[in-house]
């Protein structure tokens, strides 16, 4: 009696400590950052034999610090805004106070593509960008004015300018197609 | 049998190779429209660790800056002038122009344009 309780309480000791065990890797693992950043010498640009290399910030030290994303730098930038990790200023000089003007409103694109449609919020935009980096040469202030096409943005046109460049790149397509169709079928049964 | 194997290997790791990401950070700008013929390092632009002191439109509005690597014309005697990079990089802000080396700092033979892994594979010009 006393022999199998002393065996039942090993058992139960044993699966309580390997789950926890296995909790703790798990955690650990989810925790893991997977990204790296080349340094300079070796990141194929800077001569390693320039002086700047070791005196200039290296990506890691910097970029390690921010949150993860797939693509791109591997830098969640909106998000590091939000969060206050970083706070770029709004004006060269620190003392001129420049702020940001953020404008906050919604526009939902491409409602009838085949894709779900674009919301595309100026809010996290504006934070980083002035009106007129976009308007109107990019895309005309009248909604649905411009005309907007997947194979211009691939060419580095409108989006494109920014994204695949130094914003989030073009094959994160759910990034922006992000919206619900509209369950109202459009004129001729498309939706 | 083992030959197969070997080319077939082999073969592989050529494309490894071949299609490995460029390591440069996303968003790296080379200038070297003027700098290797003047006899200095092409100019290597890191926008990440600009844009973590600067918002875009610092650079990029009031048309100082055009949204296309290289297509920007511009000169040292602008910079030195305010101009261009100089509206910072005047020994006040950051560093003046005369740590030349921290700015071009790039391999000899790079062209103008962005460098960076993860870019799209589209056919875009950036």
């Amino acid at each position: 009696m006393a022999n199998s309780l002393y065996n039942g309480m090993r058992g139960l000791l044993t699966f309580v400590g390997g789950t926890m065990l296995l909790l703790v890797i798990g955690a650990s693992v989810a925790a893991e950052d997977k990204r790296s950043w080349k340094p300079l010498a070796a990141d194929g640009i800077h001569d390693p034999a320039s002086p700047a290399v070791g005196q200039l910030q290296a990506p890691s030290d910097a970029l390690s610090k921010l949150p993860a994303e797939i693509g791109g730098d591997q830098v969640g930038w909106a998000e590091a805004l939000r969060k206050g990790l970083i706070a770029p200023r709004a004006g060269a000089d620190p003392k001129s106070g420049t702020q940001a003007t953020v404008f906050d409103s919604d526009i939902l694109l491409s409602p009838n593509g085949s894709l779900p449609p674009v919301r595309f919020p100026h809010r996290d935009h504006t934070q980083w960008l002035d009106c007129s980096n976009c308007h109107p040469q990019l895309f005309q202030m009248q909604k649905g004015a411009s005309r907007i096409s997947m194979v211009r943005i691939l060419d580095g046109e409108q989006c494109g300018v920014c994204h695949g460049a130094v914003a989030f790149p073009l094959t994160e397509c759910k990034r922006c197609h992000n919206a619900p169709w509209n369950v109202q079928p459009a004129p001729g049964g498309k939706r | 049998m083992l030959r197969t194997i070997l080319l077939g290997a082999g073969l592989v790791l050529m494309l490894m190779v071949a299609y490995a990401p460029s390591q440069a950070e996303y968003g790296d700008v080379i200038l070297n429209k003027h700098s290797e013929k003047s006899g200095v390092r092409p100019v290597v632009f890191p926008h990440w660790f600009h844009r973590i002191r600067f918002q875009c439109k610092v650079c990029h509005a009031e048309p100082e800056f055009k949204m296309r690597a290289g297509a920007t014309v511009m000169q040292m005697a602008d910079i030195m002038g305010g101009k261009f990079c100089g509206k910072c990089h005047n020994g006040t802000i950051a560093w003046g122009v005369d740590r030349c080396d921290l700015c071009h700092s790039g391999r000899p033979g790079l062209a103008t344009g962005t460098a960076g892994g993860h870019k799209t594979g589209g056919p875009g010009r950036y």
